[in-house]
């Protein structure tokens, strides 16, 4: 049974991406007690997906290494994972949270030695690389996973492949009774931070990526890009496995779109710019956009990229994809730079997802006020409730963690209140 | 207002707003593209919509009134569904052509245009469309010896059409129509000066 000692002057966050994170770290660093509820099986979040930042162009795994040595450094944060909040009753100072943990059936004997991984024979699409590689049904999500600790997928529960497992085990690790549990506790402030989701690309009927092998989203070139990914970091083709050596982004695939989302999702832009970075200098990159969103500083970044040789940038918001010979796809259009009509094939097409919001409306556990495109607005009526990072708007993980912070020092002004000790 | 800002100011696009049907959502277009992209008859436009677009906003009058461009639109809606801005670029490009009419603007020879004033002219004589004549008017719209090789070219569709019932010969003397043709004439000529009367100046 997990045990969660909180009273309302715990602060509660929800999600543990590098918002959550944040904010936990933040409030717990002046002393407050802080529970951490994440839904993934470690702590991280999406930044642990990406091959590199913009505009630096170095590794998430640094500063995830950072964060993850203040988690493990400091005792007010109580991390909980694989966990969901599903209630939340009361008012600010004074709230009680319901938790659904599912079961990890891995205990915290577990050393990471990864013993039980390879007796498991089953295998399952590994979602850490959206699905484009396998993983074992007795698995460490990914490298840095913290805690370091294996999952046994629940498919396998009552199998052969699960009793190998236990069996593998020398550490007395793997709990195939361990069960769904419910718990209660109390908070006296929320920080939300569940973050966001890569557009759902099937909708965009025109662009094919429910059609077409060759057509992928930027998420998962960004781990196609990755050493650790399910290309071992080569630039190939779904379709046959090929080098690219021509490669088309479409910017705004979903975004600023008023049949799909209506923001702009603020990180397409530079992340495309990013990704143009990615390939080698022969592989012929085709950026289509409707306007380049480099704000502020990242305005250095463009011009870096706008100057290599082999990236173009066509004005134009493409019209539809089809499927060419070869499964390279066709990109149809016309551009408002000359109003040319063109027709081009390329290799591999990377749709610029937007960021939708992980805000359910319908099932939120309190009244609180969500903007139509699916945000938490700043507002009074939220009580003691405060959306940090991507809950809040589409922000790249610069502005994320500014706005974590300052979601902390929110849910730190109502814990002070409680406790008595304000002004 | 001084002739200095005067210089500056597109009576155009204030004219396109305020006479031409759904004319006010031209400013909102944002040169994205998709709706020239998608548009299935498009590389026939010699200007198209997002560039008819940014003609109205810079002030071309006479080249957008004067195009065929929008005469091109066949209503299929394409533009409109995958416009993110939502802007009914079809019936935009209607008010335009309608617009271009009305002033006198149209290009004389435009096949569409000249449909259309066949539809109308024999819309206007009773009230209800006269297909056989309608038929044969574009049969005989470039005179009486090439009506004569259209009609012998679509004498079996003709034949077809009568025996579903989807045609009647007998429609060729006076034809049917609405009860009381001179009323519809009234009903139209006060649409016509209510129009007429909300169309404002900009010369």
């Amino acid at each position: 049974m997990t045990e969660v000692i909180a009273t309302n002057e715990t602060i509660l966050v929800v999600g543990g991406g590098i918002s959550g994170m944040t904010a936990a770290l933040e409030a717990a660093e002046t002393g407050k007690k802080v529970v951490l509820v994440e839904k993934r099986p470690y702590v991280g979040g999406r930044v642990t997906q990406l091959y590199k930042y913009f505009p630096k162009l170095c590794h998430p795994t640094c500063g995830l290494e950072i964060n993850q040595r203040r988690a493990k450094m400091n005792p007010n944060l109580t991390i909980i994972t694989m966990a969901e909040v599903t209630d939340i009753k009361g008012e600010a100072g004074n709230y009680t949270a319901t938790v659904k943990i599912a079961p990890r059936y891995i205990n915290d004997n577990c050393t990471g030695c990864g013993d039980c991984g390879k007796v498991v024979e089953a295998e399952f699409d590994d979602e850490y690389n959206y699905s484009m590689g396998k993983r074992k049904g007795a698995y460490l999500p990914h490298r840095m996973a913290m805690p370091q600790r294996y999952v046994i997928d629940p498919a396998i529960i009552g199998t052969g492949d699960a009793q190998k497992a236990k069996d593998a085990c020398k550490v007395n690790a793997v709990d195939l009774d361990m069960q769904e549990e419910t718990i209660e506790f109390n908070a006296g402030a929320v920080v939300w931070a569940t973050g966001w989701q890569p557009y759902d690309a099937n909708k965009i009927q025109p662009y094919g990526y429910d059609r077409f092998k060759n057509v992928i989203t930027s998420v998962e070139f960004e781990r196609l890009a990755d050493p650790t990914g399910p290309t071992g970091g080569k630039l190939v083709r779904p379709s046959d496995g090929k080098e690219v050596k021509s490669l088309a982004f479409i910017q705004c695939a979903g975004s600023r779109d008023k049949n799909h989302l209506l923001h702009c999702s603020r990180i397409c832009c530079m992340a495309s710019l990013k990704q143009c970075t990615y390939p080698a200098d022969d592989v012929d990159i085709s950026v289509y956009y409707i306007d380049i969103r480099a704000i502020d500083r990242f305005e250095d970044f463009y011009e870096k990229v706008k100057a290599k040789d082999n990236v173009k940038f066509i004005k134009s918001k493409v019209a539809s994809i089809v499927n060419g010979e070869n499964d390279s796809p066709v990109l149809h259009g016309v551009d408002t730079e000359g109003y040319n009509r063109y027709a081009d094939q390329h290799d591999l097409v990377v749709l610029a997802v937007g960021m939708e919001p992980s805000v359910d409306k319908e099932s939120f556990p309190v009244d609180i006020v969500i903007n139509e495109e699916g945000f938490i607005e700043p507002a009074s009526e939220n009580g003691g409730i405060f959306a940090a990072g991507c809950s809040s708007d589409a922000l790249d993980v610069n502005r994320a963690v500014q706005h974590a912070t300052g979601a902390a020092l929110h849910a730190i002004q109502v814990i002070n209140r409680v406790a008595g000790t304000e002004g | 207002m001084s002739t200095n800002s005067q210089k500056y100011r597109n009576s155009f696009l204030k004219e396109v707003e305020a006479n031409v049907e759904e004319g006010e959502w031209v400013k909102m277009c944002m040169q994205c593209g998709v709706c020239a992209g998608s548009c299935p008859l498009g590389k026939h436009w010699d200007h198209p919509p997002q560039e008819i677009f940014m003609m109205i906003r810079a002030g071309k009058r006479e080249e957008v009134l004067t195009s065929d461009s929008m005469w091109m639109c066949t209503s299929c809606y394409n533009c409109i569904a995958r416009c993110p801005r939502g802007l009914p670029i079809t019936h935009i490009m209607h008010g335009l052509a309608t617009y271009a009419k009305r002033l006198g603007l149209a290009p004389k020879n435009q096949p569409t245009q000249g449909f259309s004033q066949l539809f109308w002219d024999n819309l206007m004589k009773k009230g209800r469309v006269n297909e056989l004549k309608m038929g044969l008017s574009m049969y005989f719209k470039d005179g009486f010896a090439q009506g004569v090789k259209n009609a012998m070219a679509n004498q079996k569709l003709g034949q077809n059409m009568m025996k579903a019932k989807r045609m009647n010969a007998m429609e060729i003397i006076g034809g049917h129509g609405v009860k009381n043709p001179g009323d519809l004439a009234k009903i139209i000529k006060k649409a016509q000066e209510i129009e007429d009367g909300n169309i404002q100046d900009f010369s």
